[in-house]
């Protein structure tokens, strides 16, 4: 056989390849486009939800055509290149291998492309307020719109929250062995095992614990943050669908934490304000009794004697302290 | 040793271990049954509320840790107190619940469980007098809660005096000095509910929540609902 009749031959495989690469790249992304993408976990409920939901897609749609490119690489070997094909030479004893620079070039760039793309649309889209990470924490690098504002208020007995009003609603998440109570700081401060939400509502959960470190995951909301005592990490938002969702505790926190679950509910803000201002009311009483609304809480560790109380130490929302720098004056 | 003998003997060997094989895999794959379950269900007649009554003491005084809080439950067929927080109970039925708590009590840490909440009417009795919230920062403090988190139901159980003199040993009796709560509530569906005191009273443990407040049947077990 002539090397030029070789080179042509080589050629011509790859030209199979590349068809049949294409061919099923393509199919498998639009499958995956509107078969799966739509389902894609953490789904929609949420705008970070949401945008956690793309970036997946994002990153599937980017691996299609990789995984499939290395099937085909290996199916179409070992179909055509098997030595016990009639034909093919044997392997031992075969022309020295030769090195391929335009091989080599464009397989180096190709996957540099693809990596560095992919470092870029992961860098903004953590930092992008909207992705996974939205600088969130106990300094959130990224907040929303009128959310220090809100946050703020909180902190007085005159915060208030209204439907249509395009507030951000302050839920107050504390973790304790074994649940999670909720603490809403704009309808007096009353606290409730129910984690109820109003749609179409930026919502801004502080999240914090009286005893242990938990960890409180919305799954569906795609909202994770840790719950650590006298640390008040804030975690953000923006409903848009409504319907239940599951909170968990994601830290190993003792021998009820398999148990430490509950179920939430995004209902419209009428709904919502309707269910507050009756559980503000019917708990009243009780609300006395707490301590203000507070970001942290001390509580006592040594057991049964003593309540929880503000954590004097910790001024929150201090512009050095607590938030950094980031903090408008508001 | 013949043939037919020799095939016999591998046979019999090779039924027996796999015998051993299916008893082993299948006993790990069966729950355990966690020391014993009160069942509440044999005694009830259906369309009936099932009555339970309970006691919180401060120290067992009997067992590998005497010195630890617990609860303990009166057997509905012996009428004996049993120390079980493992109870079988039918679904969809009002339970009525008495606690006599024979354990004094300390401001709660989580004030917010001082409120009842989901039992009938959102109430519940302490001595005979009606309440829906117990403020633990006054008077004798809350000793104990009962709390099942999946059915929303949360009753505090209010202290006995520091200064009486208290039960050591249980099962504590009446006639000494003790606190007396009423409840109603619903089981939901069939299933299993953990229930939980909320009270950090396992003292000399980090935050209070370790002993008896992570053992099973002294602070918490579990509400086997069935149909
Ligand atoms: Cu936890
Ligand atoms: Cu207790």
């Amino acid at each position: 056989m002539s090397t030029e009749n070789s080179m042509k031959k080589e050629t011509h495989h790859l030209r199979r390849m590349a068809t049949i690469w294409i061919i099923l790249s393509v199919a498998a992304d639009l499958l995956f486009m509107f078969w799966i993408a739509p389902h894609v976990p953490p789904g929609t409920m949420t705008d970070t939800a949401r945008a956690n939901q793309f970036d997946f897609n994002v990153l599937f749609l980017m691996a299609f055509p990789v995984l499939i490119g290395v099937w085909v690489y290996m199916g179409y070997a070992i179909v055509n290149w098997s030595a016990k094909r009639a034909g093919v030479p044997e392997p031992i004893g075969g022309p020295a291998a030769r090195g391929n620079l335009k091989a080599q070039v464009s397989w180096i760039v190709v996957t540099s492309v693809i990596v560095l793309f992919l470092a870029g649309f992961g860098t903004v889209a953590l930092i992008g307020g909207k992705g996974s990470g939205g600088g969130e924490g106990p300094n959130p690098v990224w907040m929303p719109a009128g959310s220090a504002k809100a946050e703020t208020a909180a902190l007085t007995s005159s915060a208030s929250w209204t439907p249509g009003s395009n507030q951000v609603l302050v839920v107050q998440v504390i973790g304790q062995q074994w649940q999670f109570t909720y603490r809403y700081p704009q309808f007096g401060g009353f606290e409730s095992p129910k984690l109820i939400i109003p749609n179409n509502t930026e919502i801004a959960f502080n999240v914090t614990s009286l005893d242990v470190i938990h960890s409180f995951w919305a799954y569906q909301l795609s909202v994770k943050a840790d719950a650590n005592p006298q640390q008040n990490d804030v975690a953000y938002a923006k409903t848009d669908q409504l319907g239940n969702f599951t909170v968990r505790c994601s830290e190993l926190c003792g021998i009820w934490h398999g148990a430490m679950f509950n179920y939430g509910k995004v209902v419209t803000p009428s709904d919502f304000q309707n269910w507050a201002t009756s559980t503000e009311a019917a708990n009243a009483a009780n609300t006395k009794n707490l301590p203000p609304f507070a970001w942290t809480y001390v509580p006592d560790a040594n057991g049964a004697a003593g309540g929880y109380y503000i954590d004097g130490n910790v001024t929150p929302y201090s512009q050095v302290e607590t938030y950094g720098a980031k903090q408008p004056t508001s | 040793m013949s043939m037919r003998g020799r095939l016999a003997t591998v046979l019999g060997l090779f039924l027996v271990a796999v015998g051993l094989i299916v008893w082993s895999v299948a006993a790990f794959l069966t729950p355990g049954t966690p020391g014993g379950v009160m069942d509440f269900t044999k005694t009830h007649a259906p369309g009936q509320a099932v009555n339970i009554t309970a006691q919180t003491v401060g120290s067992i005084g009997f067992g590998p840790h005497p010195t630890w809080v617990s609860y303990l439950v009166k057997d509905p067929t012996t009428g004996k107190w049993v120390q079980d927080t493992t109870w079988k109970l039918p679904a969809n039925t009002t339970i009525n619940m008495t606690i006599y708590n024979y354990d004094s009590g300390s401001p709660l840490r989580n004030q917010q469980l001082g409120q009842v909440l989901g039992t009938t009417n959102g109430k519940a009795t302490l001595d005979g007098t009606s309440f829906s919230n117990y403020n633990s920062n006054t008077g004798d403090g809350v000793g104990h809660t009962f709390a099942v988190p999946s059915l929303g139901v949360y009753v505090p159980l209010a202290g006995v005096n520091g200064n009486a003199t208290l039960c050591g040993v249980a099962p504590c009796h009446v006639n000494q000095p003790h606190r007396t709560v009423t409840f109603s509530f619903r089981t939901g569906a069939a299933g299993s509910y953990r229930w939980q005191c909320f009270v950090p009273c396992g003292l000399g443990y980090l935050y209070g929540n370790g002993g008896g407040m992570s053992t099973q049947n002294y602070m918490g077990g579990f509400l086997e609902v069935v149909r």
